[in-house]
């Protein structure tokens, strides 16, 4: 029996936290993901998991770490300002290939800038915040359903490829209430143990290793120093850290296609809309609107990796058009990828574009 | 299991220095665990950065060699999300007292079940010898080419002060004393705070006058005062100097813990 709820985005995002089996929260208050902290610390106890509040968001990324490689699933909620904060242990975990899901219910900066304004201008920092070369796998929810639902699939997708899985929502969809359909049951896929007698950093076909899980009798050595396959540092060796970082990248890379998830609207449209996020709820109305299949549409839930391919389905269209409260980051994305125009529609200050600023959009002739 | 099975042998030879005083605490802190009796695979070390972090990867258990200043935040993970894992931290005075200072004095209001050994030799050892938070005044560093000017750090009465359940404080010439220290910090529930102050030849010792390893070690000792002592002084009214420091068992308590095993 499925069950219907009115629920919040933010509790919604806890509530497929828990049902993911998350097993360990740490956090640090701030506006606008509080409500994820709070609802998990009154449910989580209760379920035998555990809830700490650290002393700031750099501490709150490490504990999740540290309860990752207890085999625990773990997960963190922030915006903006804790985003920057946890930057330094999400390029640990990338190095470590430790799972984890960074929940960041974004907001208007730089800086501390607007706690209780939406926006995506962090969509750029979660690809490429910490510092070296490393790959993750980021999602956009649009509806406090997807809020749900990625959020769950954000924890398969950790274990599955072993790295920081970012859930990219915003205050618009974090804070909006609606109707929510819950399924029976989330799919767990688990996280591969590493076998006995296998090296603890041996990948496999799929340039993933096992997990070593502490207190398995692994005797496993985790540093974010380069390391071989042992698990031991190598620094100076310039070959084991190209393969290294090189098997980061491509580990999730290659596996761009079988992560995206996006949907492909009026595919023969000669002007689409590309979005993700809050801005989605624009673009449905203004189709909606028009009710014909003129204009084409996007929508991303996945954006890291890059669903490039996706583009390739709209076989005239002469321009993209890319709403983003932000000033355009997704939109140079989209330009690597393509020869036709692509028009960056951004809106900061925190309202969603209104659908006839996308509207006139469509009318400019260029 | 013996106490030698303890290292991993594949790692060997060590990074540290001719003369250094890290490994002397190591055998102490592995001298002691090997008399608890305790499982290696129910057993994690984890460090931040520095000589002192380096520890962990000598060692056979699992062990987590994190981001500088971090560790007692990647171990309260641990520890919280399996009660059941013995957590011993390695870290030095860089780690611990300058860029994780927030995560010690919490770790130390938690009083989160674990044992912390602080390796304090007074400088940034690894990065080549600039001033720490317990770089003595006056002292000699590539950062404080003067002479330090800022007071240092007493990080035991930091960590009494912010709530731990066990503190103590040896050198690395009080091998015995500090093997003994380990031992009931391992022991006492919540957590245990042991600092062993011990020379560093490389990078402290040649730029302030300590021309021989056991020159500073002599120092070490001449320069440490028991507690007994100290109180006793203290009631007598007797002056002591500003560059002494107080060793002993500073505090044993037991406040209510986190993550202790049930």
């Amino acid at each position: 029996m499925t069950k219907i709820e009115f629920w919040q985005g933010n509790t919604a995002c806890a509530e497929g936290a828990l049902a993911a089996g998350c097993q360990f929260f740490a956090g640090y208050p701030i506006t606008p993901s509080t409500e994820v902290a709070e609802h998990i610390a009154a449910k989580l106890p209760k379920r035998n998991g555990v809830f700490v509040q650290m002393e700031d968001e750099i501490a709150s990324m490490a504990a999740i770490i540290g309860a990752s490689w207890t085999g625990a699933r773990a997960m963190t909620s922030t915006s903006g300002p804790g985003f920057s904060l946890m930057m330094e242990n999400i390029g640990f975990a990338a190095m470590t290939e430790t799972p984890c899901v960074i929940v960041n219910v974004q907001r208007g900066g730089p800086s501390t800038g607007q706690p209780t304004m939406a926006a995506q201008g962090d969509m750029m920092q979660c690809r490429f915040g910490s510092h070296g070369d490393y790959s993750i796998i980021a999602l956009a929810p649009a509806t406090v359903q997807e809020m749900y639902e990625l959020t769950a699939k954000s924890f398969n997708l950790a274990d599955q490829y072993r790295v920081p899985v970012f859930l990219m929502a915003d205050e618009i969809v974090g804070h909006m209430r609606e109707r929510i359909t819950l399924p029976d049951k989330i799919e767990q896929v688990p996280r591969r143990e590493l076998e006995k007698g296998v090296l603890p950093f041996h990948p496999n076909e799929n340039l993933i290793p096992g997990f070593a899980t502490f207190g398995k009798g692994h005797g496993v050595h985790v540093t974010g120093l380069t390391h071989d396959e042992r698990g031991y540092p190598c620094t100076t060796n310039p070959n084991v850290h190209a393969h290294l970082v090189k098997r980061l990248v491509d580990k999730i890379e290659n596996a761009r296609t079988a992560i995206a998830d996006y949907d492909v609207i009026n595919p023969d449209a000669e002007k689409v809309f590309v979005s993700y996020g809050a801005p989605v709820r624009t673009v449905q109305q203004v189709l909606h609107d028009r009710n014909t299949e003129d204009i084409g549409f996007l929508r991303l839930r996945t954006i890291w990796p890059f669903a490039e391919d996706a583009l390739k389905k709209f076989k005239n269209v002469r321009e993209f058009l890319v709403p983003e409260l932000n000033m355009g980051q997704i939109a140079r994305e989209i330009e690597r990828h393509v020869n036709v125009p692509v028009i960056s529609l951004p809106k900061l200050g925190g309202d969603l574009h209104l659908p006839e600023e996308l509207e006139a959009a469509l009318v400019v002739n260029r | 299991m013996t106490y030698e099975d303890w290292f991993r042998k594949d790692r060997l030879p060590h990074i540290y220095c001719a003369g250094c005083g890290n490994g002397t605490i190591i055998n102490c802190t592995l001298a002691a665990i090997d008399q608890m009796n305790w499982n290696k695979d129910e057993t994690v070390f984890i460090s931040g950065i520095g000589c002192s972090s380096r520890a962990p990867g000598y060692i056979v258990t699992d062990s987590l060699h994190t981001t500088h200043g971090r560790a007692l935040a990647f171990a309260t993970g641990v520890k919280l999300a399996n009660p059941k894992l013995n957590v011993v931290i390695f870290t030095g005075d860089g780690d611990l007292a300058a860029i994780g200072g927030n995560h010690f004095i919490h770790a130390c209001r938690r009083n989160i079940d674990i044992t912390v050994i602080c390796m304090n030799n007074q400088i940034y050892g690894m990065t080549g010898g600039q001033g720490s938070p317990t770089t003595p005044k006056g002292c000699f560093s590539t950062t404080t080419p003067y002479g330090s000017a800022e007071s240092p750090f007493d990080l035991c009465e930091l960590a009494i002060a912010a709530g731990a359940n066990y503190v103590a404080r040896w050198t690395s010439y009080h091998v015995k004393e500090l093997e003994k220290a380990v031992k009931v910090g391992l022991e006492t529930p919540g957590f245990s705070f042991i600092e062993a102050m011990t020379q560093c030849p490389t990078n402290f010792g040649r730029r302030n006058k300590f021309k021989e390893v056991l020159d500073q070690v002599e120092a070490l000792k001449t320069h440490a005062l028991l507690k007994a002592k100290r109180d006793r002084m203290i009631e007598q009214g007797e002056n002591i100097p500003d560059d002494f420091f107080i060793i002993g068992e500073l505090i044993r308590r037991n406040r209510p813990a986190m993550g202790v095993k049930t």
